[in-house]
């Protein structure tokens, strides 16, 4: 009689260390998962970063070599320089993508330099002699160049970021997850308004 | 006017996408606007250089893109077809879209530094576009091909079979020569002629050698990637 109980125990507790041990082993597979597609995100961002960085870098000999120009609108110059400093002036830590206001704001201040640039370009449309300046034509190639860089690198950080937030919102890696503190994480948005051209009078 | 452009793509969605061919050849032409003698050189030409150099540089044109950005299809056309090599990135793609006049030159991640977006724009601007102007599309592409071939052509070197500036027999290959030689020696008493076939495994030096996915008549991308480098223009 003894024996019988001694036994149901040991395999009730053997069942329990077992299921145990699978949950643990699930668990660092989960975890490990995790951090492969935490640390794609943040390799992801930091594309991203970068290519803003260098339109941000772009700036200064675009707005010099537009100033020699005396006749042009100083308020369109004075708007990019200002957005410009605006961006340089806003600390991105890793901790942004973390941080949904963070993200918005980083990308808010992008999209308003965006604006600015875009209403300059459209504003030099005006000046055929600037227009055609080589100098500014170079300066316009690499502009572009660098949209078209930061475009992909957002599409890049979007599709990374989708499959991160698919992950650990599956079940079961959503228990792990929250346990482990991978919390969801923010998409590059097209900011509201962006489908419309700026419209410059003269 | 191309920056507005770039806004409007951010709702590129609403636009329905042209489809994104595997490309064949290196030259292609879906408008049939270039004669076969044409296309023809194109391709001995690019297909030359991707042997000299490794650099694969391809030329697409299409009737039209209805619509969807230049710089959205340029980008899927390069990134299915892998254009360049692996270890490299050397691809670049120089695309047409005929009757919407516009034209790209992309260009891979290995080459932004030989093509950077100032000069891909001023090739566009200077070289091409001025032909593209007189409806000469064969003088245009030629004359953007040459331009961008200089400009890259110093940065990457094919390995050839026997060649002076080749280091010697990669590592790799003398092992292995040296093992089958083992091997041979081992089993010389057994159907000697049938290993013979085997002498040839080692035998091309580095690189692809003899087995160039170029060299049995159609192109195949090598593994290359791209980061969006390049530039676009229309006439």
């Amino acid at each position: 009689m003894k024996n019988k109980g001694l036994i149901i125990t040991l395999s009730i507790i053997g069942v329990i260390v077992l299921f145990v041990i699978i949950l643990v082993i699930w668990g660092i597979g989960s975890y490990n998962n995790l951090v492969t597609l935490n640390e794609s995100v943040n390799q992801s961002w930091s594309q991203v970063e970068n290519q803003y960085q260098r339109r941000t870098d772009l700036i200064p000999n675009l707005v010099n070599t537009v100033k020699g120009y005396a006749e042009f609108e100083r308020g369109v110059l004075t708007d990019v320089t200002e957005a410009r400093s605006k961006v340089s002036q806003f600390n991105v830590t890793p901790e942004v993508l973390n941080d949904p206001q963070a993200f918005q704001r980083f990308q808010q201040l992008q999209g308003e330099l965006s604006g600015a640039l875009s209403r300059l370009l459209v504003t030099v449309e005006n000046y055929p002699t600037l227009k055609a300046n080589e100098n500014f034509l170079q300066l316009q190639a690499q502009l572009e160049g660098t949209e078209n860089r930061i475009s992909v690198e957002r599409r890049n950080f979007n599709q990374v970021v989708q499959q991160y937030n698919t992950t650990i919102k599956r079940f079961p890696t959503s228990i792990f997850a929250g346990l482990f503190g991978f919390g969801e994480k923010q998409y590059f948005t097209s900011t509201p308004g962006s489908e419309t051209p700026p419209k410059v009078e003269f | 006017m191309k920056f507005l452009f770039f806004i409007l793509a951010l709702t590129s969605f609403l636009f329905a996408q042209p489809e994104v061919p595997v490309l064949k050849q290196w030259a292609n032409d879906f408008t049939n606007t270039l004669g076969s003698s044409q296309l023809e050189t194109l391709n001995h030409r690019l297909k030359t250089f991707e042997d000299s150099t490794t650099n694969q540089l391809v030329m697409l044109m299409i009737a039209t893109l209805n619509d969807y950005p230049i710089e959205y299809y340029s980008y899927e056309i390069v990134q299915k077809n892998k254009i360049g090599t692996e270890e490299h990135d050397n691809g670049a793609l120089l695309f047409v879209a005929k009757n919407d006049k516009k034209l790209r030159i992309e260009v891979g991640y290995g080459l932004e530094g030989a093509l950077p977006d100032a000069l891909a724009s001023s090739i566009i601007r200077n070289v091409i576009v001025p032909h593209f102007k007189k409806n000469d599309f064969y003088a245009g592409i030629t004359a953007g091909i040459d331009a961008i071939i200089s400009a890259i052509a110093g940065e990457y070197k094919a390995k050839k079979d026997v060649s002076e500036d080749d280091e010697g027999t990669p590592f790799i290959s003398t092992i292995i020569m040296i093992i089958f030689g083992i091997l041979m020696f081992i089993f010389r008493g057994r159907g000697r002629g049938r290993r013979g076939g085997f002498i040839y495994f080692g035998g091309p030096g580095g690189g692809r050698g003899g087995f160039s996915s170029g060299s049995f008549g159609g192109f195949s991308g090598g593994g290359g990637s791209f980061g969006g480098g390049g530039s676009s223009g229309s006439w």
